[in-house]
């Protein structure tokens, strides 16, 4: 990628955080956690970190801190399982993990799963299948993921997969590229990949490339950039990437 | 991104000026010093989250924090702090969610594709029980009849019907819709999953012959459908056996062969049915030959073999997904 598409790419990234009345900034402020992720890796990817505050990012991250442990999506916010995500993986970025309390991040995490092996979103109690993701991403990076019950999370994931081999948001839901990423990557890092079917999912993957070379996220949907990740990297983790054409 | 619902904001009165709120305090948001603002919009943003603060601090739980909840949701529908603290005020208020529902019906109209209005919906309609099961599917069909593959609409139907019953007319309503769209792959997923799970039908097996004839016909009109073509293996999960034996699908294969059109899915499927044990008759491998196109491919006895290779010429976007099946089949005797 050439300098200057990239130092465009960062002006972009450090414009949103600078802009803080902008449309886009308010009405993103709820999760600007998330954006967060999203914005600090991609300038880490660009090989630009370093020109980010870090102490101002983990003094902001710190004070979106719960006494339940969870994190919220910004000062003044309630914690939910997106932003706990999004905080410990910033944290991590920067190396910073020391500085919260782990295992209080994990009670939280705990606390969200039900008894069916899913997990719930926070207090409220959405369950979606990318909340078993977050939360065992969550957990393995914390290098704590024995505490939650591993066996019914992965139950429960299973009980979300389809007969064309993709995974929906909770059983029965449709197949559907992002879904099926957060439980690809879920089974993953639980060690449980051998309970996909690889290869069906793998067809199923390469499928949602059209002819423009885009993918989409299911059948007869548009391709969308977004897709890109959730598919290539769900044949990446289950070892099929080469399925798919790079022209 | 959530999207703003349409204010007055020539008529709005800013809450400083409001003499019901004259007794609070507004909180600024604690976040460095605020840059002079040029666009009257966020001016109304920060005023209203300033009061929010100041009511969601004090946990004041009365109506008029109930009203401002409203106001910041018609701003950022996509708040969920705000949300959070209105479903507080709801319980504390002990306020009429018929009423409620029909809030969230209209802020849904802005932002349709927005997690914290269904999550909200949801919580809504479990307070409520059985009496909300219709006007769940109604408001559910209202959003899929302008976006047919809504995910959240779906999803929360699936939830409708599994906590709050209402599966008669399902499979109907999925007739319907692909009547409408063949190819909605969500309706087909729905199908699948009232054959599977409606307490009415009972299950796939009863269904099996019934779907079948559905699927075929589906297949026939556009056998260039994903969906159809997965919705019929899918008929056969677990029984592979039966899937190989039936005769309606190694009919209708052949039988789309034939037009020489179209026939991508039918070679796949014919693949898999190879693979699982199916052995293609004479009539077969004349329609295959009919597809081959180029004389400089090698004749090859192994059908199979034959229909990767023309699967690789024909779908070329997949090749190295046909060039791997080829290598995984059994090497011809």
């Amino acid at each position: 990628m050439g300098e200057l598409v990239a130092e465009k790419r960062l002006r972009y990234i450090l414009s949103i955080e600078k802009k803080k009345d902008s449309f886009e900034s308010v009405v993103m402020e709820h999760l600007r956690m998330n954006g967060a992720y999203w914005g600090l890796t991609t300038l880490d990817l660009l090989g630009k970190l370093d020109t980010v505050d870090v102490d101002e990012v983990v003094s902001w991250i710190i004070s979106c801190h719960h006494h339940d442990g969870g994190f919220a999506g910004n000062v003044g916010h309630d914690p939910h399982i997106l932003y706990t995500l999004s905080a410990v993986q910033v944290l991590a970025l920067f190396n910073k993990l020391h500085l919260i309390d782990a295992d209080k991040v994990t009670n939280y995490i705990v606390s969200l799963q039900n008894e069916d092996g899913s997990f719930s979103g926070d207090i409220w109690g959405e369950v979606d299948t990318r909340f078993s993701y977050i939360a065992i991403c969550c957990l393995s990076i914390l290098r704590r993921l024995d505490r939650i019950n591993v066996e019914n999370a992965v139950k429960y994931i299973i009980s979300c997969k389809n007969m064309d081999g993709g995974f929906g948001c909770t059983p029965g839901g449709e197949s559907h590229a992002g879904q099926i990423f957060c439980c690809v990557g879920a089974l993953a890092i639980t060690g449980s990949l051998d309970l996909v079917d690889k290869d069906l999912l793998g067809w199923w993957l390469c499928e949602r490339q059209v002819k423009s070379g885009g993918l989409n996220g299911r059948p007869e949907k548009l391709p969308d950039v977004c897709y890109s990740w959730w598919v290539l990297s769900s044949l990446i983790m289950i070892d099929r990437v080469h399925w798919i054409s790079k022209g | 991104m959530a999207g703003k619902i349409e204010d007055e904001s020539n008529d709005r009165v800013p809450l400083r000026l409001r003499p019901e709120w004259s007794d609070v305090t507004p909180i600024p948001q604690n976040n460095g010093p605020n840059p002079v603002v040029p666009i009257n919009y966020s001016e109304e943003f920060s005023e209203v989250m300033d009061y929010f603060r100041a009511v969601y601090f004090a946990n004041e739980l009365s109506s008029r924090a109930l009203s401002l909840t409203a106001e910041a949701i018609s701003l950022n529908a996509g708040n969920y702090t705000v949300w959070h603290f209105r479903r507080s005020l709801l319980e504390s208020l002990k306020v009429d969610l018929h009423v409620e529902r029909e809030f969230v019906e209209r802020v849904a109209s802005g932002n349709s594709k927005n997690y914290q209005i269904w999550h909200h919906r949801r919580w809504v309609a479990e307070k409520l029980g059985l009496e909300a099961r219709n006007s769940e599917l109604e408001f559910t069909k209202k959003i899929l009849s302008i976006d047919a593959k809504h995910y959240h609409a779906w999803s929360h139907r699936q939830w409708v019907l599994q906590t709050l019953g209402g599966w008669e007319d399902e499979l109907n309503y999925c007739s319907e819709l692909l009547a409408e769209d063949i190819f909605n792959n969500s309706a087909w997923n729905q199908r699948y999953f009232v054959i599977t799970r409606s307490p009415f039908l009972g299950g796939i097996k009863a269904m099996r012959e019934s779907e079948v004839l559905y699927t075929i016909e589906a297949i026939i009109s556009y056998p260039e459908n994903e969906s159809s073509w997965r919705y019929l293996r899918g008929l056969y999960k677990d029984e592979a056996t039966l899937y190989v034996n039936d005769t309606q699908v190694s009919s209708v294969c052949l039988k789309i062969l034939r037009t020489k059109s179209n026939y991508l899915f039918v070679l796949s499927t014919l693949l898999d049915l190879i693979c699982l044990g199916y052995q293609p008759n004479e009539d077969f491998r004349d329609a295959i030959e009919a597809l081959r196109t180029s004389d400089n491919e090698e004749q090859d006895s192994d059908i199979a073999r034959t229909i990767c290779s023309i699967l690789e010429q024909v779908d070329p976007i997949r090749v190295n997904y046909w060039v791997w099946r080829k290598s995984r089949l059994p090497q011809a005797a």
